[in-house]
């Protein structure tokens, strides 16, 4: 074993220059190779990072306005969402409806006054389940509970960035009380406000915003959680029969598509992701196509090698070496070649992206209302660093294979008359 | 059983046009002989040559080397033979250009497979018998012809052949190198026992060795015994051509 390598330093040794020329061609494949697949990541994993804001497995229910005349209603009518779709659609699929919440607004923001500091929000009515669809994260206190629901209680969480407004630094705005349209709510919670959306929201409970604001049976949309819709078809097949079982509720063509409208989120994050893995695949083609410049270099340069080194192939053959071990000295000077550039290619590929992270990794893109992150965490992980240096391998085989089979194939005669 | 027994050999080379070089070559070289093999260019000695050293095959007739049949052997065995049976010393030295006169000795035994430390330190027996010892270190570029000839015949020397086969072993070197390099083929023969086939077209070359092959158009033209080397004013004195 230390006789090859030792034959391999010496190989190397002769032609230092077109060794290092030729490593420099492998080693800057797999940098792409990486550069580009940690790029890649970074998109990837930003998108995943705005999807991760809600619940993935939910579907959110707006209301519409029927495009097909129906058991002699004419088209066109508008289809008001109701406090009995929730019971509609918790009892029609036990299986797969989770917890439920629904969403009533007021109709503008509202101002909420505390002590002489005031500030705006929409004031919205929400379950409990909201949190937890939504991901609401919590800065203080708690959100909506059940017994605010039952018992209608005047009870509000705030924004941080009200928060920030209407309390000084270090002041406890739990237990206080804001006004709101004249009426006081006290402060039970303070959640963190999504930058994504910009919105700022004041939160009570749903059925408090009912009966203040006089909304009757009405809702403005709901949201609940899906169980076991995992691919796109049986997304597809739920939305159909609940867009049917709301039709007998409301009375509209089940084929109607714009009486109610859907926005799945879990078809939204299955489309998503096979987007990300066509990403993920046009990545590694180009990154790989780069890679083969690099190994056809390397196969080139052995080439040479082997006419170079066709006299010495032929003395030791004439002094008893095999074709297996000719074979194996040429292939492992390929393979050390490639692998020795082309790790060196790919520590520097990984330190990039490693700058990279550290420079740019927590981009976060202000887009006027609020912000988006654009490129998140942009490293290769250790599969695919390990999957690279498999490729490596196999590319610096493939590369020395047929300079290989040429210097086996020379016969020792032949070998022994060139000069 | 001789050394080397050659039936009928025969040899054509098909490039283009067809070219019978061997037409039916019988010999017999007993163990422990010192043969010469003379002949013109275009004779069919170099052929004959390479056959012998199993670095060519032929087409029709036997060979045995050693005992063994030498015919249709895959690259694999004939690289072992040449391995174990024979040592070859060459016009051109062919040593290898950046391994040192010690690694060049000891490269047959690494095919041998034998561990570094002992193939190492046979080379430098064998260097030493042929007063190279100082040199082991050297690379062959710093050496004169006669020290690299004699570095390539450590080399043949080192397996401990059945038999030497040296192409035009002094065509490469001047009349007093010459006879210094046939010295040695000549004391190897002498004290040693090895058999010995050089290949050569200088008369005073082939009047060193006992016995001598003369080879026309592919043929055996004569075979002289040869045993009174000072007959001839070949091979005194360095008149070697």
């Amino acid at each position: 074993m230390i006789d090859i390598f030792q034959e391999i330093w010496s190989a190397i040794g002769r032609n230092k220059l077109r060794t290092a020329l030729t490593g420099f061609a492998v080693a800057w494949g797999i940098f792409i190779l990486i550069v580009l697949l940690g790029a890649g990541n970074g998109l990837i994993n930003a998108f995943l990072l705005n999807a991760n804001e809600r619940a993935l497995n939910s579907v959110k229910v707006y209301p519409g306005v029927t495009s097909i005349a129906y058991e002699g209603f004419d088209k066109g009518r508008w289809v008001g969402l109701e406090e009995r779709d929730l019971h509609i659609v918790a009892n029609s699929f036990p299986d797969i409806v989770g917890e439920v919440s629904a969403q009533l607004s007021s109709s503008e923001t509202r101002t909420i006054c505390y002590k002489q500091d005031y500030t705006t929000a929409m004031l919205m009515g929400f379950h409990p389940a909201q949190e937890r669809i939504e991901k609401v994260k919590m800065v203080k206190g708690r959100y909506i509970n059940e017994i605010d629901i039952e018992k209608k209680r005047k009870v509000v969480v705030l924004s941080d960035k009200a928060e920030e407004i209407l309390w000084k630094k270090g002041e406890n705005p739990l237990g206080e009380y804001v006004s709101i349209d004249g009426f006081s709510y006290k402060v039970v919670g303070i959640y963190e406000v999504d930058r994504s959306m910009g919105f700022d929201n004041a939160v009570i409970p749903f059925t408090t915003m009912q009966v203040i604001y006089s909304k009757g049976l009405y809702l403005d949309n709901y949201v609940f959680t899906t169980n076991g819709l995992t691919s796109v078809e049986a997304n597809d097949a739920f939305e159909a029969q609940l867009r049917k079982k709301l039709g007998e509720a409301h009375k509209f063509d089940p084929a109607d598509n714009s009486a109610v409208y859907f926005w799945n989120r879990m078809t939204q994050y299955l489309q998503t992701q096979t987007g990300n893995a066509m990403l993920n695949t046009a990545l590694w083609v180009i990154g790989l196509f780069t890679l083969v410049s690099g190994i056809v270099g390397v196969s080139n340069i052995m080439l040479i090698t082997v006419k170079e080194r066709t006299r010495e192939f032929g003395i030791r053959k004439a002094l008893g070496a095999k074709p297996r071990q000719i074979l194996s000295l040429v292939m492992a000077e390929s393979i050390v070649i490639t692998t020795l550039f082309g790790y060196c290619g790919m520590v520097a590929g990984i330190g990039v992206t490693e700058l990279a992270n550290y420079l740019i990794g927590n981009s976060v893109m202000d887009n006027g209302v609020g912000s988006a992150s654009v490129f998140t965490n942009p490293t290769v992980d250790l599969s695919t660093a390990i999957s690279a240096t498999l490729t490596l391998v196999i590319a610096g085989t493939i590369a020395g294979f047929i300079p290989a089979r040429k210097a086996v194939s020379i016969r020792p005669i032949e070998a022994l008359r060139a000069d | 059983m001789a050394m080397i027994h050659l039936k009928d050999v025969n040899k054509t080379y098909n490039n283009g046009q067809p070219l019978h070089v061997l037409k039916g070559i019988s010999l017999d070289i007993e163990e422990g002989e010192f043969v010469s093999i003379m002949g013109a260019s275009g004779s069919g000695k170099s052929t004959l040559l390479n056959i012998l050293g199993i670095l060519d095959n032929y087409d029709t007739g036997e060979y045995h080397l050693a005992g063994t049949l030498v015919k249709n052997l895959s690259e694999s065995k004939s690289a072992e033979y040449r391995n174990r049976l024979i040592g070859f010393i060459f016009q051109s030295f062919n040593l290898i250009s950046f391994k040192n006169a010690m690694e060049n000795v000891a490269l047959p035994l690494f095919y041998q497979g034998v561990s570094r430390r002992k193939r190492n330190m046979m080379a430098m027996e064998y260097l030493d018998k042929l007063g190279l010892a100082e040199w082991a270190n050297h690379m062959p570029n710093e050496m004169s012809g006669g020290q690299k000839q004699r570095v390539a015949i450590a080399r043949a020397l080192i397996t401990k052949p059945q038999i030497i086969l040296a192409d035009e072993p002094t065509g490469a070197l001047d009349s007093k190198t010459s006879v210094e390099v046939m010295e040695i083929l000549k004391n190897l023969h002498k004290e040693d026992g090895l058999t010995i086939v050089v290949v050569t077209h200088e008369s005073g070359v082939a009047n060193q060795t006992d016995k001598i092959i003369h080879i026309k158009d592919g043929l055996i033209g004569s075979i002289e015994e040869n045993l009174n080397h000072d007959a001839s004013p070949f091979g005194q004195n360095g008149y070697m051509k």
